[in-house]
Order: structure tokens, then C-alpha cells, then sequence
């Protein structure tokens, strides 16, 4: 399965994620806004990734299932602008509507290695939706760049 | 995409009807053809739910620019009463403060003709640009604090220009009523490694010669004549400016149900000016304007510098002088005559600019007899536009005009346009010399992203809001 597909906006960047479960989709949203952002190999699962680097947990609230997916991505965006770490793999611990613990293994940014493609300013609430399907979820958001 | 029907009011102007929880109509300034492009995405939609917000006054109302945005549509304006009314993050947007600066010489095409590459080239190692760019001027916490309450006014104060800047500048540079204690840790150190930064995406810096006078009064005022060289700088508040909108939007998001304010988007997130949060929001933006004010002061600086080493020549000789400094990303408070009564209103322009006119107490002197520069850039290809303020826009649109072409083509529609294209090489072949830090910024700004600055600057020409007093050829650009 793709994990994200880009839809367009005048203006922005629009986005649409899918993951077979609410976990999954919240995966697929880390990996979406570092594979928009910079050249960077987001690893799927742990092996693949090696050791190396640091590992962050991250504990996230939200007033529902919407808002906990933003203010997620909005941690993983201040990561990047604000302290400068590259997140290549996620895992999420604990994911309810109102409240998700990841794990999130992460490589100090490196202007060699990781080139930049896009600037993303923000994770917006314009549009957005998160939704269950009968096989998976779906969420559809648009990044300020 | 868009089904909402609108009425057309004049050649110039659309109404939007009230329907459902609107509160008031809508109005939005096209032509026939920029009408036509309406129909393609959302942002009549956008002009609509804003419609809905307490306290709003007379209109939604949308400049010719007008495009696709995050909750308020880009080229929005909204006044909303003190009493009653709210202030919205999302109004603003999240480059608080992003605008124009526009610098004249006293040199002509010909003084740099052959020197242009070595000057850009100057310009671009000296201005700190792209993404993560660090600036110039590193902060102590102390000192960042003074930047957040003073604005351009610490710039001049630590050696960046001249206090006569501060004239030209709106609102001197500096806005009232900011407090850092309303900024949030992460906004702080975002902002600690960016002063003195242009940023990516659209923001730039220009170097264009004055190609037509519309209005020589106006342009005499402004120290504007034909074949001078004059420069544009275009950027922000950078990283400390987007996380203060953002901790904001976050906060009023968790906080919107206690307000009893039903909202068409999330986006649109807001609350009462009157309250205690509507105002720490307020203060906590004064300060993201005030930091982009001083980043623009500083940017002109490195520019002004840049020029005289690189050409040889002495600042008298470079005669480089600020014309005006606008922002186009902003909530202020300001009085308008509503109904005959003056009023305070709390004016949301989120890609719109201030376009006061002749004798308006907030005009700088030198300008008074006939009113405050608008500058609006356009794409790479098309140049700039300056334009004047007029007593309509007092009228009409709380002051205010377009600020820029408009994007009509998404990013990635865009990259995929020019692809196998070179952007800088059909921008050379039309005189304009262009470094970028990337391709892809190259192409997501390529000139066929935009509309068609003619049409969007004729719009407000013939509307009155404000009048056309300048166009401006781009010779050499420089981008993130």
C-alpha cells in the first residue's frame, strides 16, 4: 500500500494518507511530512533502520481523533524546525482518539545528507479529516510550505 | 470546484450573498476573468466562512489576489468590533508580518549594466536564504526580547540603517503592545538563529529598474524615476513568527468550545478580543511583526552594504534610500467611520496590504500630499507594481489593497510544468538573472504559477482602492 499521496492546493500542499490501522496511518503521517520536507529513507520497521541515532517518546493529546493527529504532527514538525532532528522511523505504542505514546527514532540533520525539497511551515487544521473505512483509515490535511 | 453563486455588483466587484449562519455578505474584487479562476478552488467558500465569525463588520471581504489559503482565503480582509468581535490566528497567518520593502538608488541601468552577475552573486553569498538559513545577527535571550518589543527600531539602534527608515516604515517598524512573555519557549528559540534571514518559497530579494510612471506626483513623493534601480525585499517573522501562530491556533482549538463560537472550519480557530486570550494572542503577534520589521531593516542593511562593495562606491553615491515597508500578513487595530460613527476595529489582512490615503494621520509627512506607498510584487518574470493608497479604500475595503499576483497553479502542478524546462534560463532569455537555492523552488515559482499582475493590479486601479503610480522590470533575483 502507498502510504501518501499528494492532492492539489493553490496555495499549499495537500495530502492523503492511508493506513490499514490507526496506528499505521499515524506512521505513514510521520514518514509523509519527512518524505515531503527533506531527502531522507524513512524505515518501515526497526531492522532495517539499524541502531544508531536516539530514540524520543513522545506522549500527545487532543480533543479527538482530528486534533490528536495534528497536534502529532505538529511534534514532529517542531523537531525538525526547532531542534534540528530527523525522525526515520516511528513507532506508535499507544494510540487512542485523544491521546498516542510513539517512539520515535531520530538522526541529527545533516545539510550533506539530508537535502531539502520543501519547507513545510505548518500542519494545518484546513480540511482536514480522519477517517475509518472497512479495510483501514484515511486522513487528508494540508501542510503550509 | 466552487458552487456558490455570485452576484456581479460592477466590473470591478462580486457580491457573495449572505446565506445560512453568514453574518454579513461577501465581496470580492475581480474582473471577469479573475471571476472565471474562482470557479477552480475553494477560496470563495473560504470569503464565506469567514462571514460567519462574531463581531464581523460589513464584509468578507477579498482582494483581486485572491486565492486558495488555510482557513481565511490569501488576499482576505476582516474587521471585526472591539466590542463583540474576535482576533484569529488564522487570519493572520503563520509568516506574521511578512512584507515588502522597497529601496531606491541613485543609480541607472547603465551604472551596473555588466556588473549585474557579480552583484547578484554578492547578494546571494552575503543574504543568508533557504530553508534552516541562519542569520547574520546572532540573539542573547535579552537581546531577542528588545528586538520582539522594538522591531526595526533595536535594528537602527544596534547599527542596521538610519532612523529616518523608521518614517517609511508602517507603524514606525515597531508595533504597540508586544510582550515576550506571550511567546512561547519553542517561538523563542526558533527565532534566536534567523534575524537577518530572507527565508525560501516565495520570499525574495529583487533588484528591478523603474520601467513606467503612471502618476508623477505620487512617484516625485516617492523618489521614484524612470530607469532608476531600485531594490525589493520580500520576507518575515521565518520560524519565530509560524510558531507563535501555530501555539496559538493549537491553544484556541483546545480552548473553542468554551467561546460558544460555532466554526465552519477548525482553522478559523479565534476568540474575543476581549478576552484574556484574544489579547495575549495580540501581544504575542506584535512581538512576530516587530521581529520581522527588524529582519527586514537588517536585510536592507547586508543589501546596502553588499551594493557599495561590490560596485566600488560610496554609500552617497549608491544614494540608497527605504521608500516604504508594508506588511501584508496582520491584525491591527484601527479606526474607520462605520455608518458615520468612527470606530476601533481589529483589521485582519492576510495577504492584503495597508493602502491609506493622502492626509491620513498614519501617512509618514513626506508622503502626506499624497498617500502611503502599496507595493506589490509580482512573479519572477512580471516585476512589481507600486501603487498609492486612496480615500476609497477608506470607504470600502478598511484600507487596504492587494498584495501580490496570486498563485493560480498549485506547487506540484507547477514543478510538473517545468519540468525539463530551465526556469532560470527562460527567466535569463527575458533579462531577469535568477539564484535560487534549489530547482524546485525555481519551478514551484515559475511565472505561469501566478496570475497575471496586469489584471489583479488594474482591478484595484479601476476599483479605487488604490491607483497605479509605478511599474517595476526585475533585473536579477534572489530565493531561497
Amino acid at each position: 500500500m502507498l502510504s501518501y499521496t499528494l492532492f492539489d492546493h493553490t496555495a499549499d500542499i495537500g495530502v492523503e494518507i492511508l493506513g490499514r490501522t490507526k496506528k499505521e496511518l499515524f506512521a505513514h503521517a510521520a514518514h509523509a511530512l519527512f518524505d515531503i520536507m527533506i531527502q531522507t529513507t524513512f524505515h518501515k520497521n526497526r531492522k532495517s533502520r539499524g541502531g544508531k541515532g536516539r530514540q524520543l517518546i513522545k506522549m500527545v493529546d487532543g480533543a479527538d481523533v482530528e486534533d490528536l493527529f495534528i497536534n502529532f504532527l505538529r511534534e514532529l514538525l517542531y523537531l525538525f524546525n526547532g531542534k534540528r532532528w530527523v525522525v526515520d522511523h516511528c513507532e506508535m505504542i499507544e494510540c487512542s482518539n485523544t491521546r498516542l505514546i510513539a517512539t520515535l527514532w531520530v538522526e541529527p540533520y545533516n545539510k550533506k545528507k539530508h537535502s531539502m525539497k520543501t519547507e513545510i511551515k505548518a500542519v494545518t487544521y484546513s480540511g482536514l479529516s480522519v477517517k475509518k473505512f472497512k479495510s483501514g483509515w484515511m486522513a487528508r490535511l494540508i501542510f503550509d510550505v | 470546484m466552487s458552487e456558490i453563486k455570485l452576484e456581479k455588483l460592477d466590473d470591478n466587484r462580486w457580491l457573495l450573498p449572505q446565506t445560512g449562519s453568514m453574518r454579513v455578505p461577501g465581496i470580492i474584487y475581480a474582473n471577469d476573468k479573475i471571476h472565471d479562476l474562482l470557479q477552480h478552488d475553494e477560496s470563495t467558500k473560504q470569503v464565506a466562512n469567514v462571514a460567519h465569525l462574531p463581531g464581523i463588520v460589513n464584509f468578507s471581504l477579498a482582494m483581486p489576489d485572491i486565492h486558495w489559503g488555510y482557513g481565511f482565503p490569501i488576499g482576505g480582509v476582516a474587521a471585526f468590533d472591539m466590542d463583540g468581535g474576535i482576533v484569529s490566528p488564522g487570519g493572520v497567518g503563520y509568516d506574521i508580518n511578512c512584507g515588502c520593502r522597497l529601496m531606491t538608488t541613485g543609480l541607472a541601468l547603465d551604472d551596473i549594466r555588466g556588473k549585474i552577475k557579480d552583484l547578484t552573486v554578492a547578494l546571494y553569498q552575503r543574504i543568508p536564504t533557504g530553508v534552516g538559513s541562519t542569520g547574520y545577527v546572532k540573539l542573547s535571550g535579552k537581546d531577542q526580547k528588545k528586538v520582539l518589543e522594538e522591531g526595526a527600531k533595536w535594528a537602527v539602534r544596534n547599527g542596521f540603517g538610519s532612523l529616518q527608515d523608521l518614517e517609511t516604515t508602517e507603524d514606525g517598524g515597531c508595533l504597540s503592545g508586544a510582550d515576550p512573555e506571550q511567546v512561547s519557549a519553542r517561538a523563542l528559540e526558533r527565532g534566536k538563529q534567523q534575524l537577518g534571514t530572507l527565508g525560501s518559497g516565495n520570499h525574495f530579494l529583487e533588484i528591478e529598474v523603474v520601467q513606467d510612471i503612471f502618476d508623477e506626483k505620487a512617484a516625485g513623493a516617492f523618489g521614484l524615476s524612470k530607469g532608476q534601480i531600485v531594490v525589493m525585499i520580500h520576507t518575515g517573522s521565518r520560524g519565530l513568527g509560524y510558531q507563535i501562530c501555530d501555539d496559538y491556533l493549537a491553544l484556541m482549538v483546545k480552548h473553542q468550545s468554551e467561546t460558544g463560537i460555532a466554526l465552519p472550519d477548525r482553522q478559523l480557530a479565534c476568540n474575543y478580543l476581549a478576552s484574556q486570550r484574544g489579547k495575549n494572542y495580540l501581544a504575542a503577534m506584535a512581538c512576530g511583526a516587530n521581529y520581522a520589521w527588524a529582519n527586514r531593516q537588517i536585510l536592507m542593511h547586508l543589501t546596502q552594504e553588499v551594493f557599495e562593495k561590490s560596485l566600488s562606491i560610496a554609500p552617497r553615491e549608491l544614494g540608497m534610500r527605504l521608500v516604504y515597508d508594508v506588511c501584508h500578513n496582520i491584525a491591527k487595530i484601527e479606526s474607520f467611520k462605520i455608518n458615520g460613527v468612527e470606530k476601533k476595529l481589529c483589521v485582519h489582512r492576510k495577504g492584503a496590504t495597508r493602502a491609506y490615503p493622502a492626509g491620513h494621520e498614519a501617512v509618514p509627512a513626506r508622503y502626506k500630499s499624497v498617500g502611503q506607498p502599496v507595493l506589490i510584487p509580482g512573479d519572477m518574470g512580471a516585476g512589481s507594481y507600486i501603487l498609492v493608497g486612496q480615500e476609497k479604500a477608506m470607504q470600502e475595503t478598511f484600507g487596504s489593497a492587494c498584495h501580490g499576483a496570486g498563485r493560480v497553479m498549485s506547487r506540484t502542478q507547477a514543478i510538473k510544468t517545468s519540468r525539463g524546462r530551465s526556469i532560470s534560463r527562460e527567466l535569463a532569455d527575458q533579462g531577469v538573472l535568477v539564484m535560487a537555492g534549489s530547482k524546485g523552488t525555481l519551478g514551484e515559482e515559475m511565472p505561469e504559477a501566478y496570475k497575471n499582475l496586469n489584471d489583479v493590479v488594474q482591478v484595484v486601479h479601476d476599483a479605487g482602492i488604490a491607483k497605479k503610480v509605478a511599474r517595476l522590470k526585475s533585473i536579477a533575483c534572489i530565493k531561497g
